[in-house]
C-alpha cells in the first residue's frame, strides 16, 4: 500500500504541494486528468517521510497520507 | 507491514469538489473549520452561515447544518440562530467585501453584544467573485478593476483593519488574525479555529478570527506566487498576532 495517495478527480493542478514539498519529490504526472489538468505526481515514495506538508497545503484536500507502523 | 493513516479528508467536509480557482485558500480554511467541529464533536449540533461572496456555496461542502445568508447579514442571521437555539454551534464564515463593506454594520453590533459564536473572517484584500474589485482591505497601491492605477489613499482612503477595530471593542473575548501562507503558520490558524469554536462551546461568547488570504486569480499570480506576495505586501499591512484574548485560551493550550 502507498503511503501517498491523490483524488486525481479533485486535483486543480495548483501545485503547492509541489512548491512545499520539503524533499521535492513531487512533480506533475505527463497524464492529464478528466478535468484538463496535470495531476500531482510522487517521483520517489521510497523517500516519502509522511510529513503532510502537501496534504495539509492542498486546497481541494485530495492528498492522503499513510505511515508505515513497525 | 500495517500503514496508519496520518491525515485524510475531516468527517465533516463532504465529499463534494470545491468551485474554487486552482490554489485558493477557501478549502484549506474550510478544512480548519471541519477539523475543529470534527476535534469538539459537535458536528451534530453545528450550524454555519455563508456569505455573499466566493464562499456562498460553502453549505455544500459541510457535513452539517448550514445557512446562506444576504450579503453581509451573516452575523444578524447568526445571532436568530443563536438565540433561537442556544445550544447549537453557530459561526458565519465570511470574506472582506461581505464582512468588511456591506456587512460592516452587522459585524460590529454582533460582536458589540457579545453574540456567543464564532466568526471566521477571510481576508484577500479583493472582491472575489464578482470579478477583483476593490475591497475595503485592499492595499494603497493595490491595481484591482476598480482601482486600475492602484488604490488612491486620497479618494478610496485605507485598508480596514477589522481585527484590530473589533479588539476594541468589550464584549468579544477572542480576536486575532492568522494566515495560511506556509504550514508552520497553517497549523496556528488551525488552532485560532479550534480556540475560537472552543470558547464558543464553553459559552465564553464571541470570537473573531481573520483569515489573511490569498486570491490567485484576481490577483493574477500563481498560487505559490500569490503567497508569497502575501507574505511581502499583505503581512506588513495585516500584521499577525491576537489582540484580545479575555480566557487566555491561547497561553492554556
Amino acid at each position: 500500500m502507498s503511503k501517498w495517495v491523490i483524488n486525481e478527480s479533485l486535483c486543480k493542478g495548483c501545485g503547492l504541494c509541489i512548491a512545499r514539498c520539503p524533499l521535492k519529490i513531487l512533480a506533475y504526472a505527463d497524464h492529464l486528468t478528466p478535468k484538463g489538468v496535470y495531476p500531482a505526481a510522487i517521483t520517489d515514495e521510497s523517500k516519502c517521510t509522511s510529513c503532510a506538508i502537501c496534504a495539509r497545503s492542498c486546497p481541494e484536500v485530495a492528498i492522503e497520507i499513510y505511515k508505515e507502523e513497525k | 507491514m500495517t500503514m496508519k493513516k496520518v491525515f485524510s479528508r475531516p468527517a465533516s467536509l463532504s465529499k463534494t469538489p470545491f468551485h474554487y480557482c486552482p490554489g485558493c485558500d477557501h478549502g484549506v480554511i474550510h478544512r480548519l473549520v471541519a477539523e475543529a467541529i470534527d476535534e469538539l464533536e459537535v458536528a451534530d449540533r453545528t450550524i454555519g452561515v455563508a456569505p455573499v461572496g466566493c464562499s456562498v456555496f460553502a453549505y455544500d461542502y459541510f457535513n452539517f447544518d448550514f445557512n446562506q445568508a444576504p450579503h453581509g447579514r451573516a452575523p444578524a442571521v447568526a445571532t436568530g440562530i443563536k438565540r433561537t437555539r442556544p445550544e447549537s454551534i453557530v459561526f458565519t464564515y465570511q470574506g472582506d467585501g461581505d464582512l468588511a463593506a456591506i456587512g460592516t454594520a452587522e459585524i460590529i453590533h454582533a460582536a458589540n453584544r457579545g453574540e456567543n459564536m464564532t466568526v471566521v473572517f477571510v481576508n484577500n484584500a479583493i472582491y472575489g467573485m464578482t470579478g477583483g474589485q476593490m475591497a475595503p482591505t485592499s492595499l494603497i497601491g493595490m491595481k484591482t478593476q476598480t482601482s486600475p492605477y492602484g488604490r488612491d489613499a486620497a479618494t478610496a482612503g485605507h485598508p480596514i483593519h477589522m481585527s484590530e477595530m473589533i479588539a476594541t471593542l468589550e464584549s468579544p473575548v477572542y480576536v486575532t488574525r492568522v494566515t495560511i501562507n506556509n504550514v508552520a503558520n497553517l497549523m496556528k490558524a488551525k488552532k485560532a479555529i479550534l480556540n475560537a469554536f472552543k470558547l464558543q462551546k464553553e459559552g465564553k461568547g464571541f470570537a473573531f478570527v481573520e483569515v489573511v488570504a490569498i486570491c490567485p486569480t484576481n490577483w493574477g499570480k500563481k498560487p505559490a506566487d500569490a503567497h508569497k506576495w502575501l507574505t511581502e505586501n499583505m503581512l506588513p499591512v495585516f500584521p499577525l498576532g491576537t489582540f484580545k484574548d479575555t480566557h487566555g485560551v491561547e497561553k492554556a493550550a
